[in-house]
């Protein structure tokens, strides 16, 4: 059985599902951190959207309570005691499943910065991903989050671009741009993919990722057999989804051969390939994992791009996916330092950067953007007091948050995308 | 026997039994429940991002060492405090050389023993008034965090009465308020003395892996 198919029963959502799901999660390293939690809430000023609202109800600790009253009902060390003498916590209900919808999703974007400040060091945006498996169990979360992950399953991209959409919109991109981007070629070492949100948003970002895979020289190809990077199965909670899509990805890397894989300008797709795919698929993966920051640093650094210098003002947004849960904040500061003569850090930037709000598929949730927009605030003053022109990124789901946001806010500060601007710093270009 | 040989034989032995046997089987039967591998190729070393994250999570990191003073100065009070009590007040002293080990170590003078429980005296009531008051801990809290603290505040005021050991009754008071304690021990999250270890080390070992440590 699918997850999609343990859909809400007709008396409302499938409460014994959910459980039986929150049991099958909990690992021991879920475990030690249920068992370590002491309710001192100073995830709280961690959390962008306690910040913003300071409702307590938001505090990240709290988004624990449905998979904890399980764990502690039926799983932790003398549960059975404690429920023959009452002492356990009460059984799971409808009720707290609908109450937590909100808190899994709308308001949890899985950046981890409640981490960093928890003195038990408890990975609070992990237990929210494997929460959200068990709401889906019961048949809940927000539904124009489902229909994404359900439309990478059918069309192979939650925003419904099929291959044969990729193909019509690469000839169009080849040819108004006039540059190469080689399709579905035989055999190629390294095999790029893409965001839908870059295709069908920001193509000029596909563009540039062509440019300047071009420029290093190496033997690329994008696949219709995989090309989707980003992966709204693990973002909704979908773990079936969340295989296929990184069974794509591997199967067409494996088909051509390739040394190694580039995710493009998307912090979770980096995460969820990165650092996820091997234990989803069961095996090592037989190919390199890079972010497309860390393979141009990686250029840089050997000599094969060279960038002419620019002297606008700019500072750097973090996907908290690529930092603080992937490791990889230098690799933007190497490019940076590259070209840009008048790089601003922000205050706090690189693994401590607050969250754009649209993270962990809050983005794609209508329930959720008067929310997020006030979350964007925090990241408005941020940029503000460095004085710096544009704000940059290396995640195209970051950029349609900020970009929506700063719609919303009337803010008048460009927001660009990193691959963009280096492929214009390009020598030749 | 009398109540206070019995509170010092038997329920003593009975409570001791249950605090040890129940701490270890509370750590291994999680850490039994095992943990899907880690398959992703590691950037760094899962064990040195682990025994990072212990130290680095013992003090506030990542700039946010102001928003969280106030736990972290009260915090440190009690704990430090609450440490120089259990291990260096000179009756405990006494009592792990006489019926513990064999040996024990110098304890401290009676003006430490003040400072130290000032310093835990001060540090809990702080913090429970802080889960009292804050919107966000009293959102948390539950009966486990107000029975840890008040069982932990009576085995310190009852130790403080009894420390001159010149009444009896007195040491009857403190000793049965320290079993029961060390009975509930293994049932709460007063365990977080010991899991707060293991909670650091898989953050730390997981993303040691990947080059960072939040």
């Amino acid at each position: 059985m699918t997850d999609s198919a343990s859909a809400k029963t007709s008396d409302g959502p499938n409460v014994q599902a959910a459980i039986d799901k929150f049991i099958a999660v909990t690992g021991s390293q879920v475990a030690a951190y249920l068992d370590a939690c002491i309710h001192c809430g100073q995830c709280a000023q961690a959390c962008h959207f306690h910040e913003v609202t300071h409702d307590p109800k938001y505090v990240p600790a709290n988004k624990l309570v449905p998979i904890t009253k399980v764990y502690k009902r039926h799983k932790a060390p003398f549960a059975a005691l404690k429920r023959a003498i009452g002492l356990a916590p009460a059984e799971l209900t409808a009720d707290d499943l609908t109450e937590w919808q909100e808190l899994l999703y709308d308001s949890c974007t899985m950046c981890g910065r409640c981490t960093v400040v928890c003195p038990m060091g408890i990975d609070i945006a992990s237990i929210v991903g494997l929460s959200r498996q068990a709401m889906v169990a019961a048949g809940l979360g927000p539904a124009d989050l489902m229909e994404a992950a359900e439309n990478a399953r059918t069309k192979g991209s939650p925003l419904g671009m099929t291959a044969q959409v990729l193909s019509d919109r690469i000839e169009w991109l080849a040819d108004d741009f006039e540059v190469e981007i080689p399709l579905d070629k035989k055999k190629a070492d390294v095999l790029v993919t893409l965001s839908s949100i870059e295709m069908m948003k920001y193509p000029d970002s596909v563009v540039a990722m062509a440019r300047l895979m071009n420029a290093s020289g190496v033997d690329w190809t994008f696949s219709s057999h995989g090309y989707e990077a980003t992966n709204f199965g693990i973002l909704s909670g979908k773990s079936d989804v969340a295989k296929i899509m990184i069974e794509r990805l591997t199967g067409a890397a494996e088909e051509l051969g390739a040394k190694t894989v580039i995710i493009p300008e998307c912090g979770h797709a980096y995460g969820a390939m990165r650092w996820s795919a091997a234990g989803i698929l069961g095996r090592p993966l037989p190919f390199e994992v890079l972010h497309i920051t860390e393979f141009v640093a990686q250029q840089i650094k050997a000599g094969k791009l060279k960038l002419k210098k620019m002297g606008d003002a700019i500072t750097y947004h973090d996907p908290c996916q690529v930092s603080r849960r992937g490791g990889a904040a230098e690799d933007a500061r190497t490019i940076l330092n590259a070209f840009a003569s008048d790089f601003r850090e922000m205050e706090p930037t690189g693994n401590n950067n607050w969250c754009c709000g649209g993270g962990g598929g809050v983005q794609a949730m209508a329930s959720a953007s008067d929310l997020r927009h006030k979350v964007f605030r925090i990241k408005t003053e941020q940029v503000d007091k460095t004085g710096a022109q544009s704000l940059v990124s290396a995640c195209a789901n970051c950029r349609l948050t900020m970009d929506e946001s700063k719609v919303a806010l009337d803010w008048h500060t460009d927001i660009k995308s990193l691959v963009e601007l280096v492929a214009d710093q390009l020598e030749d270009a | 026997m009398t109540l206070l040989q019995f509170v010092q034989g038997p329920l003593w032995y009975f409570a001791s039994a249950v605090f040890v046997l129940g701490v270890l089987w509370r750590l291994i039967a999680m850490v039994m429940i095992g943990k899907p591998r880690d398959l992703s190729a590691a950037r760094t070393s899962s064990f040195g991002g682990g025994i990072k994250a212990i130290l680095l999570h013992s003090v506030p990191h990542g700039g946010n060492l102001a928003r969280t003073i106030y736990h972290f100065l009260v915090g440190y009070a009690f704990h430090i405090g609450l440490f120089v009590l259990v291990l260096f007040a000179a009756p405990h002293v006494r009592f792990i050389e006489e019926r513990l080990l064999g040996w024990a170590w110098t304890p401290v003078p009676g003006w430490g023993f003040a400072l130290a429980a000032q310093f835990a005296f001060a540090g809990l009531i702080l913090l429970y008034i802080r889960r009292l008051t804050d919107p966000v801990m009293r959102k948390l809290s539950d009966w486990d965090d107000h029975i840890g603290t008040w069982l932990v505040f009576l085995v310190m005021l009852t130790g403080c009465l009894a420390l001159q050991e010149s009444h009896d009754g007195l040491r009857l008071i403190h000793l049965l308020s320290v079993e029961a304690l060390m009975i509930y021990f293994p049932f709460s999250r007063l365990m977080h003395a010991f899991t707060f270890a293991f909670s650091r080390y898989n953050t730390g070992a997981t993303y040691g892996r990947r080059g960072v440590t939040p």
